[in-house]
């Protein structure tokens, strides 16, 4: 037995990135997501409009109020608007009458926080508002999730799955072969990357399919923009397993940067505990995450009905990390296909030798 | 027709040099050997000339990527495709279909006897079956320049013959080869051999060359134990090499072959490269 344990002691030694992952992998675990489980909202975005909103926004007490917009001009309408857009959580319209409390039903934790502060500060100020819980009223989870765990599962997908793809072609040797074949680097990606995109997509149907059907979660708004904001999120998704194989020398190394990838995502992307109650220390990790952009469209569109025009920056920063992964991809795996010098590639597209 | 291949290339990898000054000439309608021992530089050699290394210094004439064949010294082909999918995506690679494609296909499917496989997966082949449907794959667009690492290692004698039918034939076909082996017996082939030593040449030419240019005499000696330090077991005897002409006493003289040339002129490089060594430690 001992001789096994000494193998595997040096076999383990030589794996650096194994034991870093064992040893420094726990200790930001714990320090990343013990900051990031946080159920409890201690701020959430309220807006007030309507003719009474200075005096309406003064009087709400209780800090977890954060109010971002005060607009006396502004009607329901613009209420409703802002929090389809995700300008705001909560937004109290004023004017005649009792005041009109509009809590967005998809952000579960806030909802349930406000409507415990409201009935604290209600009584104090004197009026009884009449609160109205959109895009979910009855406050189901599944509505909430389903749109979510649709992007987690393309992330699993996605990611773990595709980054063994290079690594298979290095270790089985025909990377080299690939290499040596009229082939550019994003020919290769792309053809990596397009089966799965096809397989992914057709999961996707069938997971919101499922969501409908047994889960009876809605789909308000447009297909067009909600595959938009899937095909990029899939693209990045693909190019960070991409990335990730071109990184890495054998599987082992993949799957392991893989899960280092995929295990934020899960808890870190508002997926189980809202953004806005982590520390700010870590929630910055949440807005570099696609999940987190995909979240914010797959359930916008789907509880909220919201346009393309509200969902830009989501899509616009997907976009964004799909270039930025799939750029990386590119450049390490051109190094991979074709050390060749630029001259020499330059040549080699014409029928002359090529000489260096 | 253009000649491919290395002129005087050094290849550096940290402070050592895989390939010092190494000349492999690859020309049309014929077939160079690279052979040597493990670590020679061989592979080294055959990925400069596929583009796959850049060298340090020296010259590499190739032709275009769409008119290169490379078989690695690893499987080369795609254990979960069948052997028509592996084909097939050759094929699709260098952008060949229609007739031509299949005409060719099953040419090369009954030279590498193939045929009756050609539905079985790639990784359920024998070793030997692997390096044909491998070499197939390559010679599948009819390629200028065929570059084959070490296409025999670990097969059989009969699917070594057929595979350098196949060689033979892409040669006689106009394709300029180089293949990387061990096998001394397999350089005798070849048009021009080049001996690598730890990343020199020991020894280039034809096989005749080669022959010509042993130095020293040759001796036979039986007996258990090892003779001398420049002495190598062939079937029941011993070679023995004597450079400077003079063979240690109970040898008899012996008129050497190819083989022994090879191994003589491997054992001279061995030598320089120890002297070189001391002498780079003494002035360091």
């Amino acid at each position: 037995m001992w001789a096994m344990v000494s193998k595997e002691f040096r076999e383990l030694r030589r794996d650096r990135r194994t034991v870093a992952m064992m040893i420094a992998l726990p200790v930001i675990l714990l320090v990343v997501f013990g900051y990031a489980a946080n159920f409890k909202v201690s701020s959430i975005p309220t807006a007030v409009v309507g003719s009474g909103a200075t005096q309406a926004a003064a009087a709400l007490h209780d800090p977890v109020f954060h109010v971002t917009q005060v607009d006396p001009a502004a009607g329901e309408q613009d209420a409703r608007n802002l929090l389809r857009d995700g300008k705001a959580v909560v937004a109290v319209v004023t004017g005649s009458g009792a005041p009109l409390v509009l809590l967005d039903g998809t952000q579960l934790f806030s909802v349930e926080t406000a409507e415990t502060a409201l009935a604290k500060t209600a009584p104090t100020a004197g009026v009884q508002p009449r609160v109205e819980i959109l895009y979910n009223p009855g406050l189901s989870t599944s509505w909430v999730m389903v749109p979510g765990l649709a992007g987690l599962i393309l992330v699993f997908i996605g990611t773990l799955i595709t980054s063994l793809g290079v690594v298979r072609e290095r270790q089985s040797g025909t990377l080299e072969q690939l290499a040596v074949m009229p082939f550019r680097a994003w020919e290769v990606i792309a053809g990596k990357i397009v089966p799965y995109l096809i397989v992914a997509a057709v999961d996707l149907v069938v997971i919101v399919a499922i969501g409908m059907g047994v889960f009876h979660v809605p789909f308000n708004g447009n297909v067009g923009p909600f595959a938009l904001g899937a095909a990029l999120f899939l693209l990045v998704t693909l190019g960070m397993g991409i990335l990730v194989s071109t990184v890495s020398q054998n599987q082992g190394q993949a799957i392991q940067l893989a899960f280092m990838l995929v295990l934020p995502q899960v808890l870190l992307s508002g997926l189980i505990f809202p953004v806005t109650a982590m520390a700010a220390g870590v929630r910055w990790i949440s807005y570099v995450l696609p999940l987190t952009y995909f979240i914010e469209i797959s359930r916008g569109i789907m509880l909220k009905a919201a346009p393309i025009s509200s969902l830009w920056e989501p899509i616009g920063l997907l976009a964004a990390l799909a270039v930025v992964v799939l750029g990386l991809a590119v450049f390490r795996f051109r190094r991979d296909l074709a050390p060749s010098s630029k001259k020499e590639v330059a040549a080699a597209r014409s029928t002359e030798p090529v000489a260096s | 027709m253009s000649s491919w291949g290395l002129r005087e290339v050094t290849v550096t990898r940290g402070h050592a040099n895989a390939l010092a000054g190494v000349t492999v000439p690859a020309d049309p309608s014929g077939v160079t050997v690279v052979v040597g021992g493990d670590g020679a530089g061989k592979s080294t050699c055959l990925q400069v000339l596929a583009g796959l290394l850049q060298p340090t210094e020296g010259t590499v004439l190739r032709p275009p990527k769409e008119l290169i064949g490379y078989v690695p010294a690893t499987a080369g082909l795609y254990a979960d495709l069948t052997v028509q999918e592996n084909l097939d995506f050759a094929a699709s690679a260098y952008r060949l279909a229609g007739r031509d494609y299949k005409q060719r296909a099953q040419a090369l499917l009954e030279q590498t006897g193939l045929g009756p496989a050609r539905r079985r997966l790639g990784g359920q082949l024998s070793g030997g079956m692997q390096r044909k449907l491998a070499v197939a794959m390559a010679l599948l667009h009819a390629p200028a320049l065929l570059l084959l690492d070490e296409p025999t290692t670990g097969v059989d004698p009969v699917s070594r013959a057929e595979l350098w039918r196949l060689i033979s034939a892409a040669a006689a076909n106009g394709t300029a080869v180089a293949v990387s082996t061990t096998y001394v017996n397999e350089a005798a082939r070849a048009a021009v051999v080049v001996l690598l030593e730890a990343g020199k040449t020991a020894a280039s030419g034809t096989p005749a060359q080669i022959l010509d240019g042993f130095p020293g005499r040759l001796g036979v000696m039986e007996g258990a134990g090892r003779p001398a330090p420049l002495s190598w077991r062939r079937g029941v005897t011993w070679r023995v090499w004597a450079p400077d002409g003079e063979l240690p006493a109970g040898a008899r003289p012996a008129v050497p072959d190819f083989e022994d040339a090879v191994v003589a002129a491997a054992l001279a490089g061995q030598q320089s490269g120890q002297r070189s060594g001391r002498q780079s430690a003494q002035e360091g």
